[in-house]
């Protein structure tokens, strides 16, 4: 299998399914010639044409917009909102329209439209580029919410969520950006939405995470082997989320740490503590423990910013604590 | 300093040729003194240095970060130099030149690009508020401001600075609308220079922007941005409308970034070929050199002794920016709230124990 980075991932897929389904267009800002300001959409003006692959003005709440006038006009539209933080700009678009649209009109219409947004955190971008607002998302009825963490799957969950009838937010990561691994060639690589990744299988604690976080509680687990053995789910969709994935570890471990990078309280790992205690009450042996940010915005000073993110030591103190405590 | 100009002056104002020459304008009556032009001269060579210095403190991996203003010291300086200390500045994350004039410390600006601070300098103690990196969004702040100023019944006017890519924001739009319907005295200083990241002005506007300005129901005025005398004199025209009750006005400055977007941008793979030295002929320092000497406005140990300054400065910054003090980590809980939150409180209790715990 080929490798290739996180970002030429994202690329192959709009590539192939920009191929696949004349309906499909991409639009953004810089998307065009300059092909994304990170790379993602690097050659596809060139390849499909300026209607289809359109730098639009500095203006995301127009682009999520049209993009859901567009998708009910029978394109397949995916948009591109340079980073997470902007999504604030286009949020009534997102949660009022696109979300309810399917809703509102009985299934008339539907809304396949893809939002793909990159979370800036971990490169020093502070409070206004550093922010990840999943929770938000995940807490929309309408939404789907994907986030991969590998190459493979940032190519699968793309190319799943366009051909998805549904809206849906793929987020990405930069600091995963140059991140290499195994892509499968197939044209229909297809990674299900709302189905979870066992990324190390493990007896002791699970630690669920997704995005970037993912590969720190990897990193967390190697270092407590062979004291701990831990399970570390990838859950790659934060809407739908996938119960019985998440419960089938926990009632195996019986003990859960979630691990994330949006603020913790009211955070998604509130979600999934709470789904953990309803349904696998009886298997735990430990409360829940969440590692996140502190209740701050996102700091620029890199040591700061090290501080406030969620690293590999605050994991392994997170599961030690938790098998300690464990009856 | 003193300025005259009719609003209905039509056209391009422009009072300085590239090559230096004053054009005269009836209706406008520019009172500068000699010192005002070599001032102009001695503040655009500054920024510029102050410009090129941190474009090279980024390069050597000093700065995380940098937004070079190289072309638009103009429009800044221009700008700027016809305020008044307690008029109240917008900027979006360019406007160094601006910050300069206002008296920031040009260190203290590096400091969100070193990531120093969160913010850099006091935004009330020289009237010059924080960067805006949510793209337009601060002119709907200098609106609301220009509204709080109005109901003080002050004499101070508000400049906000955007950016032709900007100008596609709905915010921006929706700030012209309640500026023209509040009667906000708020001046919207529109730096076109001609891109916005990889996207030409085309991308944004079909008909010059400052013409934008009529369906606001607000007068849109268009300058030449690398001309530091016209920007001077509209700049000056449209604060003073402002400060008498006669409302907002939107400026478009004609300009052009010279440098990369950001440092992390490759210009000259969007650029097409010859524009950038096309501009060039349009230098906005070089118009006032020759029109300092042509005019005898100044001599050799003049443009020596600017040199020299601009040498001081350069010096000064890339010390201090080296020596500038890493924040402590507990300054990540400062200031999330004007009061103490139990949340915000125990968090940072926490991470004090944490890090106790290495002692
Ligand atoms: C709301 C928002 N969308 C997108 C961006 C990314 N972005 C940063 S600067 C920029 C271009 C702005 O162009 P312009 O307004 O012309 O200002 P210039 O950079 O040319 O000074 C973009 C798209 C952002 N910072 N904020
Ligand atoms: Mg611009």
């Amino acid at each position: 299998m080929p490798q290739l980075k996180y970002w030429q991932a994202i690329n192959q897929a709009m590539a192939e399914e920009l191929e696949r389904d004349p309906a499909t267009c991409l639009l953004g800002e810089d998307v065009g010639a300059a092909g994304g300001a990170f790379g993602a959409s690097a050659k596809l003006q060139e390849r499909f044409g300026e209607w289809r692959v359109r730098d639009t003005p500095i203006s995301e709440a127009t682009i999520v917009g049209a993009a859901l006038g567009a998708s009910m006009s029978g394109l397949r539209p995916i948009v591109e909102v340079m980073f997470f933080d902007f999504m604030a700009v286009a949020m009534d678009q997102v949660v009022n329209q696109a979300a309810k649209i399917s809703f509102m009109s009985a299934g008339k219409y539907h809304a396949p439209m893809v939002v793909r947004t990159m979370a800036g955190t971990g490169r020093g971008t502070g409070p206004q580029h550093g922010q990840n607002l999943e929770g938000w998302l995940a807490h929309v009825p309408g939404l789907k919410v994907v986030w991969a963490s590998e190459p493979a799957d940032a190519k699968g969950l793309l190319k799943s969520a366009i051909r998805d009838d549904d809206p849906v937010v793929v987020i990405e990561s930069l600091a995963l950006w140059s991140r290499r691994g195994e892509v499968p060639e197939d044209p229909d690589h297809l990674v299900p939405i709302g189905r979870a990744a066992i990324r190390r299988a493990g007896r002791d604690v699970t630690v669920v995470s997704w995005g970037a976080a993912v590969h720190r509680a990897l990193a967390a687990a190697a270092e407590l082997e062979p004291e701990v053995d831990v399970e570390v789910v990838d859950l790659r969709s934060l809407s739908p989320l996938d119960r019985e994935g998440l419960f089938a570890s926990v009632e195996k471990t019986g003990r859960l740490v979630v691990v994330h990078e949006a603020v913790g309280s009211f955070g998604p790992g509130a979600e999934i503590a709470s789904l953990a205690a309803d349904e696998c009450f009886d298997a735990l042996r430990a409360p829940v423990r969440r590692v996140t940010p502190p209740f701050a915005p996102v700091p620029f000073p890199p040591q700061l910013e090290k501080a406030y993110f969620p690293q590999v030591t605050d994991i392994v103190a997170a599961v030690r604590d938790v098998t300690r405590r464990a009856a | 300093m003193s300025v005259s100009m009719e609003p209905e002056s039509p056209g391009f104002v422009q009072l300085l040729t590239p090559e230096g020459e004053y054009v005269e304008r009836s209706e406008l009556s520019l009172d500068l003194t000699e010192d005002d032009h070599r001032e102009f001269y001695r503040d655009l060579v500054l920024i510029r240095r102050i410009d090129t210095e941190a474009t090279a403190l980024q390069r050597q991996g000093e700065l995380g970060l940098w937004a070079p203003l190289l072309g638009q010291e103009a429009a800044q300086v221009g700008s700027a130099r016809a305020l008044q200390a307690h008029d109240y500045v917008f900027p979006s994350y360019r406007e160094h030149g601006v910050a300069w004039c206002r008296g920031v410390d040009p260190v203290e600006l590096l400091r969100p690009f070193r990531g120093t601070s969160h913010g850099g300098w006091e935004p009330r103690e020289k009237n010059f508020h924080l960067y805006t990196t949510s793209v337009g969004s601060q002119t709907l702040h200098a609106t609301g401001y220009a509204m709080g100023v109005q109901r003080d019944g002050a004499e101070s006017a508000v400049v906000v600075y955007f950016g032709d890519g900007a100008a596609s924001q709905g915010d921006v739009n929706e700030a012209f609308t309640f500026a023209s319907v509040f009667n906000a005295p708020v001046v919207f200083f529109c730096q076109n220079n001609q891109w916005a990241i990889s996207e030409p002005l085309e991308r944004q506007t079909r008909i010059p922007l400052h013409r934008r300005a009529d369906g606001f129901g607000l007068p849109g005025v268009w300058v030449d941005g690398n001309d530091v005398l016209a920007v001077y004199a509209v700049t000056s025209w449209a604060l003073r409308a402002a400060r008498e009750g006669r409302g907002p006005t939107l400026i478009e400055a004609h300009t052009y970034r010279m440098g990369a977007h950001t440092t992390s941008d490759d210009p000259t793979r969007h650029r097409p070929a010859g524009e950038l030295a096309d501009w060039r002929l349009k230098d906005p320092i070089e118009r006032v050199k020759s029109f300092l000497r042509k005019n005898r406005l100044a001599e050799a140990d003049f443009f020596t002794a600017v040199e020299a300054e601009s040498d001081d400065l350069a010096d000064r910054i890339r010390k201090d920016c080296r020596d500038m003090a890493d924040p402590e980590p507990l300054t990540l809980f400062d200031d999330v709230y004007a009061e103490r939150h139990p949340l915000v409180e125990e968090e940072r209790a926490k991470l004090a124990d944490y890090l106790a715990s290495f002692e």
